[in-house]
């Protein structure tokens, strides 16, 4: 395969798209309109991954083009094709081409106690102090700053989720930011502001409403004041035919915890990165994904945990299943910064070998500055244990019914971990989905 | 600047020299040097000059000039590594260095023909006294080139050729140049490119079909001069069956300014061959030491590397096997102590590109003071291959609260049919451990000391006798004052 160089750095992303999009914007803050115009700079000014760039190891490049994209046109619910998950959830948003398409409110208790869950762009205006200080506020460094920039530029709306002092949400909030028709180019984003002892579960969903090749250029930021516990979910199901980037930022002050999983089941080729950063003792972070790449799918998964002080712990898993002629990319960095003493952290890369053809890249990092510290991490790439596959053949079990157990037995571990059954089920459905429509068995599939 | 050093040797602790035969791998005693009348100085600073020079004093034939000057061509194009190395690489300059200096190119094959000065440098650390114990044959480099040279009668009359890179490839020109850069191609890094331009000294040897050299070779590298660069060039060829283990040392003084130790090392073991390569480097902590090492194991061949990294202001160094017959097996046991000022970037790359081919990665660094200690590697298991296995162990120690230490590997795996597994882990030394040892009487910094070389221990005893007893002293040296 050889390498070109795509003839733009901006791709169908010109000036004229830029103007356009800052026009349908203008009615909101000039604080936003100004760092969007910072950053549409930044987007033209950052080329495009280089084959030299450490960040981008092991990536496909080629697959990076951002040619053949447009911002979409409006689509209305009814055309999604929605399909409920089918849990009971405290409020809903559906954005379907950056807009809000379908909501449920959550409760007017919820909502007189000072809970906020509505749009970005509502936010921006009844709320703008407090978004300022947190929408986009801690900057991408994992590679995709050019991709960030995109999104900063071009967003056009998403979710606001405040939960004021004290507040517990039992039923988790869902998220759903749908692409639909061919070429289109979404900017999901997601801010979640928890204070001081608040208790909620977001799920995020990403969805295509059909095949068509979109663009999606996401980020997701979560601030955890002093004994929040945030769990956060996104599930990617994007069409097979898509570009996606997905940024996380998580922010964990004194005593806060914060779970965070993601799962990666769609797209041609998806980057997600996953910054975690510790900023108070007793603060934890969860960071569990759970990826089945099949076809020629390429998943690039770049995550760091970032302990800036003392007594924080952090706990890394993220597991690859990988089918046919599918690549996967784990880049992680434990970061133990000069004080941050009694850090306890860990990282952990499974990958389940299921095909002859698949790629798994591990790249299991550490970086100590401190010496009174537990940091370990562990990287494997294997198939299935044939003694486990012996052990259940011997009770009668058929090798693929076999195969398929030990597979669902692997992907338990990262799902048990979230505690909550309904979610539980309704992303185990979602992984079954996902094994059940891959390609015949060996086949790698064309494309 | 090509002033040379101070006549007067700087007087070593009462503790090394005499007492210690093997003081050589004890930073302080190194630390020496003698004012040297050099017969061949290629000046300072790099250019197509100074290669035709190094090239014409050594009288090679055309090839190798030619080789020569391509190396330095792919020198200069390629740019400093730093957008993953450390940015210290930027300190070094190039124009400021002295690439060849020599007082002739023959080594002497008695140390009584040595001249005094060089033969006193090699006395100091002790290397005629473990010729004479323990080794099959010995070179020992001063500044460019070897100033003694010898093998055992009984291991030459095996077959075993053991000379340096000028004799190897003017006198044998048939047996290694087929191997020559083969291995380490010139470009593969621009310090690869660098020694390939100026290469001098260094090792050739070829181990016969079926002999196993039953005691080790050795070489022992000395950097005298200041702003010198020194490019020894190794090539070992195992035959078929044949096995050899190979020791290195090295030392230099210690001066304000800079210098580059800059060596390729290729190795190459044919079916069913073992070779052992033995490193205890010890430079001083103003060298820079960017080495590449890297071996081709054949069918049912065996390469391991056991790598010990003590000195150095930065070394750059990730040995290699490349496992390219079936049932090949390659390995690197490394151990790396950060001091203060010493940044050890070391680790290992292993690439599987034959069936049932396994590798083993070990990897133990300690990191005191503002030392830094960073493992690097990578494993790469490509496509088709079945029943191939890597297991990497990385395990940091850090003594101090501003030590730091860094962990970078890379492993790539395709296919169902292999394996690789890898685990790291960070700790510093236990607190019930010394408050154990220091309530049966032990001080905090003997029992910071035994507990440091029990992190090592199962590593250190790889070593032969001779030097784990010696890393043990000098690990005991280096925690001293570390502690409260």
């Amino acid at each position: 395969m050889s390498v070109t160089t795509p003839d733009s750095v901006v791709g169908s992303f010109t000036a004229e798209v830029f103007d356009a999009h800052l026009a349908s914007v203008a009615h909101l803050p000039a604080w936003w309109l100004d760092r969007k115009r910072e950053a549409w700079a930044r987007f033209c000014a950052l080329p495009l991954p280089k084959r030299t760039d450490e960040a981008w190891r092991f990536a496909t490049l080629t697959g990076l083009k951002l040619d053949g994209y447009a911002l979409p046109a409006p689509v209305t619910a009814a055309g999604l094709g929605h399909t409920p998950i089918g849990i009971a959830k405290a409020g809903r948003l559906v954005f379907a081409n950056n807009r809000l398409v379908a909501s449920d409110p959550v409760a007017a208790a919820l909502a007189e106690r000072g809970v906020i869950f509505e749009t970005l762009q509502n936010a921006l205006r009844k709320h703008g102090d407090l978004v300022k200080s947190h929408l986009l506020a801690q900057p991408a460094t994992l590679g995709a700053e050019k991709f960030s920039a995109l999104h900063t530029a071009l967003l056009d709306d998403g979710a606001f989720i405040f939960l004021p002092k004290g507040v517990e949400i039992a039923d988790p909030l869902a998220v759903f930011h749908y692409a639909a028709g061919a070429g289109a180019a979404v900017f999901p984003h997601t801010l979640v502001i928890a204070e001081q002892d608040t208790r909620a579960t977001i799920v995020d969903f990403f969805r295509s409403a059909d095949a068509g090749a979109h663009f999606a250029c996401g980020r997701n930021d979560l601030y955890a004041s002093h004994g929040a516990q945030l769990t956060y979910v996104a599930a990617q199901t994007w069409s097979r035919e898509t570009l996606s980037f997905q940024s996380n930022s998580t922010v964990a002050r004194r005593d806060a915890r914060v779970l965070s999983l993601n799962l990666h089941l769609g797209g041609r080729q998806s980057r997600h990165e996953s910054h975690s950063q510790l900023q108070a003792p007793g603060a934890h972070s969860e960071m569990l994904a759970l990826t089945v790449a099949h076809g020629a799918q390429e998943f690039d998964q770049r995550t760091r945990q970032i302990h800036q002080a003392p007594h924080t712990s952090s706990n890394l898993l993220y597991k690859n299943a990988l089918l046919g002629r599918s690549k996967t990319i784990f880049s992680g960095l434990i970061v133990v910064d000069p004080d941050a003493q009694k850090t306890d952290a860990y990282q952990s890369n499974r990958n389940l070998m299921l095909s002859d053809d698949a790629e798994a890249n591990s790249l299991p990092g550490l970086e100590i500055q401190a010496n009174d510290v537990r940091c370990s991490h562990g990287a494997t790439s294997s198939r299935i244990d044939p003694e486990q596959e012996f052990y259940l053949q011997a009770r009668g079990i058929a090798k693929d019914a076999a195969d398929e157990l030990l597979t669902f037995g692997f992907f338990e571990e990262v799902l048990s971990k979230l505690g909550h059954e309904p979610l539980h089920d309704a992303l185990r459905d979602l992984v079954k989905a996902k094994f059940q429509a891959q390609p015949a068995a060996a086949a790698p599939s064309p494309a | 600047m090509a002033n040379l050093p101070a006549t007067a040797p700087v007087p070593a602790s009462p503790a090394d020299t005499a007492e210690n035969p093997l003081s050589g791998i004890d930073q302080a005693a190194g630390n020496f040097s003698y004012k040297m009348d050099y017969e061949f100085d290629a000046g300072t600073g790099l250019s197509e000059k100074t290669v035709r020079y190094i090239s014409a004093v050594k009288k090679e034939a055309p090839w190798i000039l030619e080789f020569r000057l391509n190396a330095l061509k792919t020198f200069l194009a390629k740019p400093m590594p730093t957008h993953w190395a450390t940015k210290d690489l930027e300190n070094i300059d190039f124009d400021k260095i002295r690439y060849y200096l020599s007082s002739g190119q023959k080594p002497k094959r008695t140390w009584d023909e040595v001249p005094d000065d060089i033969k006193k440098t090699f006395e100091r650390l002790g290397v005629p006294e473990h010729e004479r114990k323990f080794l099959a044959g010995v070179e020992a480099q001063f500044d460019s080139e070897a100033a003694y040279s010898n093998i055992k009668e009984a291991v030459s009359k095996q077959g075993v050729i053991f000379v340096n890179s000028t004799e190897g490839l003017r006198e044998h020109p048939d047996l290694f140049r087929q191997f020559f850069g083969k291995v380490i191609p010139t470009g593969d890094n621009k310090f690869s490119a660098l020694n390939s331009a100026v290469f001098s000294g260094g090792s050739f040897i070829y181990v016969p079909k079926g002999v196993k050299v039953a005691m080790p070779l050795q070489a022992y590298f000395r950097i005298n001069a200041e702003n010198f660069g020194q490019f020894e060039r190794t090539l070992i060829i195992a035959d078929e069956g044949a096995e050899v283990t190979y020791m290195e040392g090295c030392t230099a003084p210690k001066f304000s300014t800079s210098t580059l130790h800059s060596a390729v090392v290729e190795l190459v073991a044919l079916k069913g061959a073992k070779i052992q390569y033995i490193t205890v480097q010890n430079w001083a902590n103003n060298v820079f030491n960017l080495v590449t090492k890297r071996g081709v194991a054949h069918e049912d061949a065996e390469i391991k590397w056991i790598d010990c990294n003590i000195g150095s202001r930065l070394t750059m160094k990730y040995p290699g096997v490349v496992l390219k017959g079936r049932r090949a097996r390659g390995e690197v046991i490394s151990i790396a102590l950060a001091n203060d000022g010493q940044h050890q970037d070391t680790g290992a790359k292993m690439i599987h590109a034959a069936d049932e081919t396994t590798s083993n990665i070990v990897a133990k660094s300690i990191s005191v003071g503002q030392g830094r200690s960073t493992y690097r590697g990578v494993v790469h298991i490509p496509k088709h291959l079945k029943g191939c296995k890597n297991n990497t162990e990385c395990d940091a120690l850090l003594i101090n609260t501003n030590s730091r230490t860094d962990t970078y590997p890379a492993i790539t795996s395709r296919g169902e049919g292999n394996s690789t597994q890898h685990e790291a882990s960070v700790s510093k030394v236990s607190e019930e451990q010394i408050f154990y040892m220091q309530q049966r009487g032990l001080t905090e910094g003997q029992a910071m000391s035994l507990s440091v070389n029990g992190f090592i221990n199962d590593l250190a005893r790889q070593f032969p006798m001779e030097y784990s007893v010696e890393l043990k002293r000098l690990i005991d040296l280096e925690m001293e004052g570390s502690v409260g």
